[in-house]
This record gives structure tokens, sequence and C-alpha cells, in this order.
């Protein structure tokens, strides 16, 4: 059961073989066992996820059901759901009981699924390995000696340990292809505007993107269905018909032409990464595709640009965090700016604080030009060359991240070392692109590797054939970890 | 590019962090090898390009003029951590 993907799902509770509430019992037991080691889960209400099964047996009872109804899904910590505490990894809001639902949960109750937690992230969605958490670190499932990722690693985890059907993440520089890498499990960050950003706390704003984490593309396609839609509420979501991101699963790859940037496979890619991923690329070819070499000379700037954009985005987004209306407040305090600096210092972790303060000195005035101007105008630059790229291939494909999992506390102490462990994804995200990560085999330390596949804009009904057509072509998408 | 104690204390109090010399010596050294990183950036020529903000050229969307919110003020104060009769209460501003 804990095996069967969402599809399956969906059969066995329609013909009620199995009923949800017992499907989330199932999971809630697995969460009980399971997360003191895995720490996956930040909350758990076993009492309303078996209440918002009760109703979905119901619905399944009485026909209203849907494609997921009954299903239940783990959400990434950054989404306010009513009456949920919504902490987003951070002291700052260890207590916040959100008073609304984001966009997305709303999407995920209108289709009958089950809200099976909130999951551990990087605090404020800042980290690649989970381990800025105050809620502490999530353990990789193939490994627990090693990071899962982040900045959605409590999702990867949950997913690769069957601790969920399937999760909710947000993609920032990464923060979901890379998770999804280092668990080896399928995870797809769309088109910047497909997924709406309300009620999803904000990072970088101009950045950040929901998508689903799942087992296979195909779980991910009905996921991605659920998740999607214009929201008013959000000024940078896209009015677009409504897409069935199924439709186009089944399609053959013959003719298909994959453009690998010789940027991704340059120095700083581990060789065991450089060769699953050349093998992934050899079965490609098997099923019909052909390879196109291309260049995105911009990749060694994607990192620098980032780090200048995000954070400043980002200290404009926190500055909302002052002890006021709602978060932590310091328990002692002499005057109104002190209750600021207190506040502020006491609950936030030290990575958001290092990246407050990059982004409020390169905002700074008479900086503005030198930095923000300038990674803006680079960024346009990066945009540019997927354009191009994009007039000689359909796809392009290269590796998700440099090496596989490493282990926890071995990168702590160097922020640089950890930015530049998202420099393949990082650009698809300046431009805005839809990317997704799929498990491709596994490296020298046995750990999963990530192939990372970028399309045009709005081409995720294609990545997510080209990824079900692998997939049906190859295993490494059902390894489970021995838990 | 390396910043001064003086450029750290700046920004940490731009952005209202209170930090100790020995918090601020550790940024400042962190912080430093970032903006290493980000230099890399600023040797680009970027003469005439725009500057790209948004992925889609996107115009603002606009609607009428409307109340569309409806007053949830309880429930909001209800997570704040200090109300009295409605209002946030601060530390006095104004002797």
């Amino acid at each position: 059961m804990i095996n069967a993907s969402l599809k399956q799902l969906s059969a066995l509770l329609a013909e009620k073989k199995i009923s949800s509430v017992e499907l989330t019992q199932l999971y809630l037991d697995r969460i009980a066992t399971h997360n003191p080691v895995y720490n996956a889960y930040i909350t758990v209400d076993a009492k309303t996820s078996l209440a918002q099964a009760l109703a979905a047996d119901e619905l399944l009872a009485g026909g209203g059901a849907q494609a997921l109804t009954g299903i239940p899904i783990a959400q990434k910590d950054i989404f306010c759901a009513k009456g949920w505490r919504t902490t987003c990894g951070s002291k700052m809001l260890s207590d916040f009981i959100a008073p609304y639902d984001a966009h997305v949960i709303e999407q995920f109750n209108k289709a009958g699924c089950i809200n099976l937690g909130k999951t551990n992230m990087d605090e404020f969605a800042m980290g690649s390995s989970n381990e800025t958490s105050y809620f502490g670190p999530v353990r990789n499932p193939w490994n627990q000696k090693a990071v899962p990722g982040g900045s959605s690693g409590g999702a990867a985890s949950a997913v690769a340990a069957r601790l969920c059907a399937a999760a909710t993440g947000t993609d920032t520089g990464g923060s979901i292809r890379q998770p999804a890498a280092l668990c080896g499990i399928t995870g797809i960050k769309p088109t910047y505007g497909t997924v709406s950003r309300y009620g999803m706390i904000a990072f970088a704003s101009s950045l950040d993107q929901a998508g689903p984490m799942a087992r296979s593309a195909e779980d991910c396609a009905l996921m991605l269905n659920v998740m999607t839609g214009f929201d008013e509420r959000d000024s940078t979501s896209l009015q677009r018909d409504k897409e069935d991101y199924t439709a186009k699963l089944h399609l053959p790859l013959a003719g298909l032409r994959i453009g690998l940037p010789k940027e991704f496979f340059a120095e700083g890619l581990s060789a065991d990464v450089g060769s699953r991923v050349q093998e992934a690329i050899a079965e490609y070819k098997k099923l019909g595709a052909t390879l196109v070499e291309i260049s995105l000379p911009n990749t060694k700037l994607a990192v620098p640009v980032y780090y200048v954009l995000a954070p400043a985005e980002a200290s404009s987004n926190l500055s909302r965090f002052d002890g006021v209306r709602y978060g932590y407040r310091a328990p002692e305090y002499t005057d109104l700016a002190d209750m600021y600096e207190k506040s502020r210092s006491q609950g936030f972790g030290e990575e958001v604080k290092r990246r407050i303060m990059i982004g409020t000195y390169v905002l700074s005035h008479g900086y503005y030009d030198a930095y923000y101007l300038q990674a803006q105008k680079i960024r346009r630059l990066i945009a540019q060359d997927f354009t191009d790229a994009f007039k000689q291939c359909d796809i392009i494909m290269g590796p998700t991240s440099p090496s596989t999992a490493f282990n926890l506390g071995e990168k702590g102490d160097d922020p640089v070392q950890m930015y530049l462990s998202d420099i393949y994804t990082i650009a698809v995200n300046l431009a805005g692109l839809p990317g997704m990560s799929i498990p491709c085999g596994f490296g020298d330390n046995a750990m999963p590797v990530g192939l990372q596949i970028i399309g045009n804009y709005f081409e995720e009904a294609h990545m997510l054939n080209v990824a079900h057509q692998y997939q049906l072509a190859t295993d490494w998408h059902s390894r489970a970890p021995q838990i | 590019m390396s910043l001064s104690t003086a450029d750290v204390q700046k920004v940490a109090r731009l952005a209202r962090l209170a930090m100790n010399s020995t918090e601020i010596e550790a940024a400042r050294t962190q912080l430093s090898g970032i903006f290493e990183l980000i230099a890399e950036m600023q040797a680009v020529d970027t003469t005439g390009i725009e500057p790209m903000s948004h992925a889609q050229d996107l115009s603002q969307r606009l609607r009428e003029d409307i109340v569309t919110e409806t007053n949830q003020r309880e429930l909001f104060q209800s997570i704040a951590p200090q109300v009295e009769s409605g209002l946030y209460l601060v530390p006095q501003v104004i002797e």
C-alpha cells in the first residue's frame, strides 16, 4: 500500500478496497514510528487529518469524489493552513496559528485531499540541507547521517520514507529539485506564476514558486492538476486556461531534441553524478531522443546574481516580522526600537539574519545600482541564454546537484560552499522557467542521483511526459530506502 | 571585498538586528566571503541591458476600487503578542 502510486490509491479508494480513514491512519502510524528519527514533520494533528479523511470517505461514498479525493498529502510548513501551526521552520513563527488558508491548501481541500501534517524545512526556506530549521535537522532516509537537501527537506524525506503519499514543496533557488535529487524522488517547479503564492510565506517574491514532490512524474502531474490555477490574490498569478498535466504522459519521445549545456558538465561536478546523468541520457537516446550540445554561457553568474536578488527581496519581505502583530516578541525590552531589534535577533536564526544583512546592504543608499540593478541586468542575460538554447533543443538536461547528499554538519561553517550546491538549479528560477528532478541511479556512496529536466515556459506537461517515459523504461524512481 | 566592522554595525542597525561585538565580527567574516562571491558579477559589462525584475513581462492587474475583504480583527488579533481594546500594544513612543 505504501508503495502504491496516486492513481492506484485513487482506484483502491474508489473501489472501497480501502477507506481514506484507513489510509490516513496507516500514514499517521508510520509517522509516529519513524518521525522521531527523520524529523520530517514539524506538526502532525491526527484528529484534524482523520476528520478530513472521514469527510473524504463521505464524498467517495456519495459519488462526489475527484481524482485525488481521500489521499493524504504532506504540506510544507511554508503554506498557511487555517487552524494549523505554521512555522516556516522558524522560532519567529513557532507559535503562529494561521488564520487563513493558502491558495494551495484551498485547492487540496477542494480536491478532498487530507492534510497529513506540516513538513520540516530550512528556516524561511533559506538553506540547502534543512539544517537551518529551528525544529532541528531532517535525516535522509537513504542514510541517517546524510542531509535530505533543502529547503523542502522534510517533504523529500517524508516522500522517500513513505511517510505520505505525496507532498508539496516550494522552490526559490532549487528547494524542490535539490532535495528531490538527494532523496531519490521526483519533484517539479513549474513556470513562475503557475501556482499562486497567496498564503505561502514569502522569501524572494520574484523567484518563489510552489510545486509537487512525489514518487513519480505521473504522481506529480496529478498533484499539479490540483495545485495550479489563476488566483487574483497573487499579483503574479498567470491567467491561463486550466491544463491537464497528465494529457501528454503517454506520448513517445522519438525525435525529442535534448540540449546538454556544456557548463553543467564542467569542473565542480562529481564524477559519479556525471556518470549517472550520462547513463540516463544514453537511455533517452534509446527512447529515440537526439542530443545537442548547447551553451549557457552565464551559468557561473547565476549564484552571485541570486545572492544579491534573493536576499534583497528577503530583507524586504522579512521586515514585517517586528513582534507587533504576530510572531515572536522578546520577553524583555526597553523601548520600541529595542523591542524590534531583540524580537528579530532572538526570533531569526543565523542564516536568515545573514541573508537579511546581505539584502539590507545591497539595497542601502549608494549601493543599489552596483548590486541590485546590476544583478537584474545579468538576470536578463541568464534568461536570454535559455531563450537562445531553446532554439536548438526541446528540453535541457543535466545534473540537479553537483554531488549526492553530504553529511549533516559537513558544510555548516561555510555559507559559500552551501550556496554553490545550488549552481545548476538557480538559473532556472532567475529565468522563471519550469525545472524538475527525477532519480537516475546511485552514486559511489549509494546515495541517489538526480537528473534535472528544464523546459521552456509552460512546458510542464511535456517535461512530465519526458520524465514519465524514462520512468516506464527504468525503475530508479520505484527504489525505496530500507528504513 | 572586505567589510569593515562599522559597515556591519550600520547594516545590523538598518535591518533592526541587535548584535554584540562577537556576532558582528563573525558576520563580518562571513559576509566578506559572500561579497567576494558576489563580486564576480560586478565585472560584467551590462551597458544597454534592461534590468529584469520578473520572469514574464506583465503589467499590474487592476481591480474595481471596492471593499472585498471582510473585517476579521478579532481573529487576526487573537494571534498578536499583546492587544487591548482592539489595539496592538507597543512600548510608549511619545512622552
